[in-house]
């Protein structure tokens, strides 16, 4: 076994199957399974992106012009579940396929069959799930959230909707088994725990939330099915049942779910920021700490979305200090990343400004968070447009502007060529300000009371749906924009070759190897080498 | 750096396949089955779900194939300690997921027994729902509900046949222990005998389950429509019978590997996991036994 092949570039070429099938359908390279991911999860986010413009399109102004408010509720719906499950988990476990065992050293993910399978139950169900849209019956149409009674007027959909997630959750929980086993198991000899790059760390967390929560998810949804089919009483009160029970058991899934999402958005956003402030992360282990607690906590809050519910005193009480405790953990994390800025030689790359946008903007769905978790005051915002602003800052200007300033920070080791900078602060720019557009008077719409997921409104919220919408459009388009950017990458048109290091303030092991990355990087038993790595503290 | 640091000290190499062409197939056999299930749910004319069972004949035909391979490879030696380390890491977390989805309908049932039904008979805050929809229901333990759903039902005695299938799993424990131990200390055929008993056991169980829910449909007017007792009821005991059957065939096929002479007394990790899972079953069990039955 020779140490040598890691850096051959002769030797990959070899070893890329040939033909679509082989090197695709029967792929167990993570790179190739990673890209699979990211391009399916691009694929997605046009999709749901393209049925948000329908949604603002209708909410332009008020009165009913285009949709009937059935397909409207089955666009609010499909929207959120293609956005969560096909579009922000997957593009997170592309990300992790492609950079965990280059991260720490190992030769590929730790059960590569099990990869390929957890990738490619997606597109099937997904398949599933969209064709609900051309039955009878329509798409599911009762929200995201799934909620009983109403889901089960959905007719022929339930079924589909309910194998579809099913589905999902097997891929979720193989693809979170896959990283558990990767990172404990494959990391190369002297890549200690806490050598690990915090993007390894947050999605060890998070395979850990995905694993626990799934399952609950997939309990939940067989309830609605037997209820819908074999007549359970599971949620009908007069067979002893309590449709609020879905909520909870929703809920025990949901609340972790939003930090699935959004943990392995720090984990990037932890790996960009100390690179262009050129200075190591302030507060490696403290980071380290406070997303295990936020994973800890996210388990014991998930009522605050049921505050107007009904519930006994105390569980309103405990719920509400118990969502609060988390901003403590969350703000660790921004003083850390603002700290570690803190005299750092700043520049400001495309990668970079995305990751300083959502540290801002993050931050603002942050207090919007602490606002909605004040129990008495919830009663007033929940339902309304505010949450949607709520969790559209910390998902879109979050989660969604993580993985893009992922992708930028990251396409030259993927693709061997660096982007068009003009193009992506053009993107950048564009993106940064028509998202406030977007979602910021939508807080004010939650405030004077615009109750979410409807078609029309009262004339008084005419003009804040107008902005909304305005920006609405001029972020779609500038997503349409990030596509053809991301196309000349791949495609090398008008960019120059990538260094392998390809940022100089770069560190970690992915930045001491080819660009593109060599489509197998490491042999096993090779040990790191400290100087590789950003984070070597002695603990 | 402590040695713990180091996650990899053994020198061969860790084995990364090149090809798979089971997960493509097992994806196919999945959304067969699911929109077979499906369509057959919601077709008011259709007597018996074909294309579902294609679909599981797929996915069984998937199972026989890609295990087939993996055994191939182990038997070949092709994985060492690092390998064998994924899998069991795998085989852990997979029935950690397998808890949580239990755990689900447990706290489903805990919820319903001690907060909603007694809520719905007028208790805490439920006073006015209780007077208002449903005046004269008391929200007592088992019920099924207010609306009588289902009609009258009676209960099992814990005390016949569930008391008989706790013993019958629990001695299934004790004989697969007994293999493993047979299996570390070479013991081939002691352990292929043990195995097989654990086999039966499981078997015989499953058929005292099926006595019983015979007994509930006939006999006891029990049924999944009994309101919520015969839902958590039947979800519970349906899904662990489900997993009771999936472990036993897995057994099945261990006691088949072993009398094909697999598993060394150092690396039998298939028998294990099988083991581990058979186990889970078990505990899942005590659980209901408890919480279902008895209590
Ligand atoms: C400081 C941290 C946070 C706090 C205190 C917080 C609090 C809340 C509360 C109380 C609600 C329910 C409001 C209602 O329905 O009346 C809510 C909704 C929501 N939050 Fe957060 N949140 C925080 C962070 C996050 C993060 C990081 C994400 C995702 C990445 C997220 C995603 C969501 C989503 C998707 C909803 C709406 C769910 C729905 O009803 O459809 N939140 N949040
Ligand atoms: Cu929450």
């Amino acid at each position: 076994m020779s140490h040598a092949t890691t850096m051959d570039h002769e030797h990959d070429h070899d070893h890329k199957p040939k033909g679509f099938v082989k090197r695709w359908l029967m792929t167990t390279n993570h790179k190739d399974i990673g890209t699979l991911y990211l391009i399916f999860a691009l694929a997605m986010f046009i999709l749901g992106g393209a049925l948000a413009m329908i949604i603002r399109l209708e909410l332009f102004q008020p009165g009913l012009q285009f949709v009937n408010p059935d397909f409207f509720n089955q666009l609010t719906t499909m929207h959120a579940l293609i956005m969560v499950f096909g579009a922000v988990m997957p593009a997170f476990v592309g990300f992790a396929n492609w950079m965990i065992p280059i991260m720490i050293g190992a030769p590929d993910m730790a059960l590569p069959r099990m990869n390929n399978w957890s990738f490619w139950i997606l597109p099937f169900a997904f398949t599933m799930l969209i064709s609900t849209f051309f039955m009878e019956s329509g798409a599911p149409a009762a929200g995201w959230t799934l909620y009983p009674p109403l889901v089960l007027q959905g007719g022929d959909n339930i079924a589909f909707a309910v194998f579809a997630i099913h589905m999902l959750g097997i891929s979720s929980i193989m693809g979170a088994i896959n990283v558990i086993a990767t990172i404990m198991n494959m990391r190369a000899p002297n890549m200690g725990y806490l050598k690990m790059p915090l993007f390894v760390w947050t999605w060890l967390i998070t395979a850990f939330l995905l694993i626990a929560v799934m399952p609950v998810f997939a309990g939940a949804v067989t309830m609605l099915l037997t209820d819908a089919y074999f007549g359970t009483t599971f949620f009908n009160a007069a067979g002893g049942g309590d449709p609020v029970l879905f909520q909870h058991v929703f809920w025990f899934f949901g609340h972790p779910e939003v930090y699935i999402m959004i943990l392995p958005s720090f984990g990037i956003i932890s790996e960009i920021i100390p690179t262009f402030a050129r200075k190591p992360l302030f507060g490696y282990v403290s980071m380290v700490y406070a997303s295990a607690a936020i994973a800890f906590l996210s388990f014991i809050v998930w009522a605050h979305h049921m505050f107007s519910v009904g519930m006994p005193l105390g569980g309103e009480l405990y719920f509400m200090y118990a969502t609060m405790l988390i901003s403590i953990p969350t703000g660790v994390k921004v003083f850390n990343w603002v700290s570690t800025m803190w005299k750092g030689a700043m520049t400001f790359e495309t990668p970079m400004l995305w990751a300083l946008a959502f540290v801002i903007l993050f931050t603002i769905g942050g207090f919007s968070g602490l606002m909605m978790a004040l129990a008495p005051v919830d009663f007033q915002y929940h339902d309304t447009y505010f949450i949607v602003a709520h969790f559209h800052y910390v998902l879109v200007t979050g989660a969604v502007f993580a993985i893009i300033a992922g992708v930028y920070y990251w396409i030259p080791k993927w693709t061997g060529n660096m982007y068009s900078e003009r193009l992506g602060k053009i993107h950048f720019w564009w993106s940064a300000i028509s998202v406030n557009v977007l979602f910021f008077p939508q807080h004010f719409l939650g405030l004077a009371g615009m109750p979410r997921r409807i078609p029309d409104y009262s004339t008084q919220f005419a003009e804040f749906n107008m902005m909304s919408s305005i920006g609405g459009f001029a972020f779609g388009l500038a997503q349409v924009f990030f596509i053809y950017i991301v196309y000349r990458t791949i495609k090398g048109k008008g960019t120059t070759k990538a260094t392998d290091r390809v940022w100089e303030g770069a560190k970690g092991l992915e930045w001491f190897i080819p660009s593109p990355a060599p489509h197998h990087t490491f042999q096993d038993g090779e040990p790191v080498k400290d100087e590789h790595l950003a984070h070597v503290s002695n603990h | 750096m402590s040695s713990s640091e180091i996650s990899n000290k053994s020198q061969d190499q860790y084995y990364v396949p090149h090809l798979a062409k089971w997960p493509i197939v097992g994806s196919i056999g999945m959304t067969i089955a699911a929109v077979g299930a499906a369509t057959f749910m919601n077709s008011e004319t259709a007597k018996v779900p074909v294309m579902m069972y294609l679909g599981f004949a797929v996915i069984i035909f998937m199972v026989f194939g890609w295990f087939a391979e993996v055994i191939k490879e182990s038997e070949r030696k092709m994985y060492n300690t690092q390998v064998d380390a994924s899998f069991r890491m795998g085989m852990v977390w997979f029935i950690f997921s397998e808890v949580m989805f239990f755990a689900t309908f447990f706290g489903a049932l805990f919820y319903y027994r001690n907060l909603s039904v007694p809520w719905l008979g007028g208790e805490g805050t439920g006073l006015s729902t209780n007077t208002e929809l449903w005046a004269g229901y008391e929200g007592v333990w088992p019920t099924n509900g207010p609306g009588n759903v289902g009609g009258e039902f009676k209960l099992i005695d814990p005390y016949h046949l569930p008391l008989i299938n706790t013993v019958l799993l629990l001695a299934s424990s004790v004989t697969l222990t007994i293999a493993h131990h047979a299996v570390v200390a070479n013991a081939r055929k002691k352990a292929i005998i043990w195995l097989a008993a654990t086999v039966v056991l499981g078997a015989v169980f499953l058929f005292f389950q099926v006595d019983e829910y015979k007994e509930a449909y006939q006999h006891l007017n029990l049924t999944l429509e009994s309101g919520i007792y015969g839902s958590t009821f039947f979800m519970l005991t349906g899904f662990h019978g489900m997993h009771v059957t999936l472990g036993a065939i897995m057994l099945a096929v261990i006691t088949i590997r072993m009398m094909k002479g697999h598993f060394k007394p150092d690396s039998h990790f298939g028998f294990e996991a099988v083991a581990w899972y058979w186990h889970f079953v078990d505990v899942v069990w005590l659980g209901l036994f408890i919480f279902v039955y008895i209590i």
